[in-house]
């Protein structure tokens, strides 16, 4: 079962990459209509669903045994990176308004994508452990909120960088941007909250309470400071991005979700390990000790 | 069920009256200290008074906070208050309400230390209690789950504003918004757009804490 799950994940992704980047790039580059017939919209909802739910079940079926598995998606992940950022700084022309700046975007969009999700999987994970009580969610909650506070971080440092040249500002209060560190406090929050408490049992419970709490922050934080103070590029969407510039966003998107799932899988089974050890009883004193310790 | 827990807890705070006085001693204290900071210019401090009350009302609501369950650590009293044929909620509320009594009465007791030391004074008292209480509602109702979580680990002082902080970015942008607009005027009729946040905000935390919290203390 578990096996074949694996198996219609890999065939997800399979499908999401093929309509979301391949016929894209043979359209692009090579002339050949790869569509299958099938029109733009339903191709990039392939592409997104796809993936996503390639990511959940991955994640889902992973028993914490297997370290091929992580290792071989995390490697596709940097293959998926490398070819994005290849085509975004080299093969993508320049954008019309922002210059060369915004080159910085093919990896600033995915990785606002994957902070949202990896919080969102820390939510689904608190959510289950709560009502289940199965500490293999535990372990993944630790990894989803750990993932999420590198993505969430990097997010922050990209966004800066794009500032700079763009507004003259490091930093502005716009709303994405603010939620973004408010996100990143409070999961640092939690983490640390992990690291103080001592009790498994304990520690569980309280981190999944946490979790649910602050990810209901998320919203109330937006509308707040949306309503504070605003100015942030709006979204995009397939209509208004041009289609030279698919290409590396897609293909950095496909490349972090892979080596996205590939840490959380990797994270996760250290946290399981790590509480299994807890867990363990002491080892019994063999003859000799006790014979040294009298 | 309610009434008796936060009876208790009521007449807890009652006993350690003095540490309510050195919580208030050290809000006015940081009060005194946002001048400095900004420098001896009235028309800025005016400016900034809202913010400087409630950051000062938040750093002292976390010494209230973190002191809240220190009863309750002592010879394992907390394991005693759950034997009992009570709902951990009724605890709950009980402890988030005389926190919050607390807090407001904290924060009533910060306004004319703000009025004197940054010259904002205002006619419209009643509509600045309703926002200090609504305000300090916010602050209390994770504020107390948290504790409940933080007094049981090693470093409590420190882990609970963590926690805290970040989350209740809401409650206080809304709650400095509109004392901003009570003390400096509010031509636009802004403020009630804040209280309905601020309002939203607790009616949120208060149930959601209040359904979380027997998670927290449960053995």
């Amino acid at each position: 079962m578990k096996r074949n799950l694996f198996w219609l994940a890999i065939v997800l992704l399979a499908a999401a990459v093929y309509f979301g980047l391949l016929v894209t790039v043979a359209d692009q580059y090579l002339g050949a209509d790869l569509s299958l017939g099938l029109p733009i919209v339903a191709r990039t909802l392939i592409a997104f669903l796809g993936g996503l739910a390639a990511l959940v079940i991955l994640i889902v079926v992973d028993d914490f045994s297997n370290l091929s598995r992580p290792k071989a998606i995390g490697l596709a992940g940097i293959l998926f990176l490398l070819i994005g950022s290849y085509f975004g700084l080299f093969v993508a022309p320049p954008e019309q308004f922002m210059g060369e700046t915004q080159r910085i975007m093919y990896v600033h969009v995915p990785t606002a994508w994957f902070a949202l999700v990896a919080m969102t999987l820390a939510l689904a994970s608190a959510v289950v452990f709560l009502f289940g009580g199965d500490y293999d969610w535990d372990a993944r909650m630790e990894a989803s909120i750990e993932v999420g506070v590198v993505l969430a971080f990097l997010l922050c440092c990209q966004g800066a960088i794009w500032a700079k040249p763009t507004w003259g500002v490091w930093w502005d209060w716009d709303p994405r941007l603010t939620t973004t560190a408010v996100l990143l406090f409070a999961f640092l929050g939690i983490l640390a909250l992990r690291k103080f408490s001592e009790d498994p049992h304990k520690r569980a419970m309280w981190s999944a309470v946490a979790t649910i709490i602050a990810y209901v922050d998320v919203p109330i934080v937006y509308f707040s400071v949306k309503w504070w103070n605003s100015l942030h590029q709006q979204q995009s969407n397939p209509n208004t991005v041009s289609k030279p510039f698919w290409i590396p966003l897609r293909a950095n998107a496909f490349g972090i979700l892979l080596l996205m799932t590939a840490f959380i899988m990797l994270r996760s089974r250290v946290a399981a390990l790590r509480l299994k050890h807890e867990l363990a009883p002491p080892p019994a004193l063999s003859g000799s000790e006790i014979g040294e310790t009298v | 069920m309610l009434i008796a827990a936060l009876r208790k807890e009521l007449l807890l705070q009652w006993r350690s009256r003095a540490q309510f006085m050195a919580v208030f001693v050290f809000g006015a204290a940081a009060l005194l200290l946002f001048s400095f900071a900004v420098g001896p210019v009235a028309e800025m401090l005016r400016q900034f008074s809202a913010g400087f009350l409630w950051l000062g009302l938040l750093l002292s609501s976390t010494l209230t906070l973190a002191e809240s369950f220190h009863a309750e650590m002592e010879n394992r009293a907390l394991e005693g208050l759950l034997l009992l044929p009570a709902n951990p909620r009724a605890l709950y509320y009980g402890k988030a309400i005389a926190n919050w009594l607390q807090l407001i009465l904290l924060g009533i007791a910060l306004v004319p230390v703000m009025v004197v030391l940054y010259d904002a004074g205002t006619t419209r008292l009643g509509l600045l209690v309703v926002v200090i209480a609504l305000g300090t509602a916010g602050l209390s109702a994770p504020g107390t789950l948290y504790a409940a979580m933080t007094a049981q680990v090693r470093s409590k002082q420190t882990l609970l504003p963590l926690l805290l902080f970040p989350l209740i970015v809401p409650a206080l942008l809304a709650s400095v918004k509109a004392t901003s607009l009570i003390i400096l005027g509010d031509p636009m009729n802004q403020i009630s757009a804040w209280v309905i946040l601020l309002v939203a905000f607790d009616a949120i935390y208060w149930s959601l804490c209040g359904l979380l919290f027997s998670r927290v203390v449960e053995e």
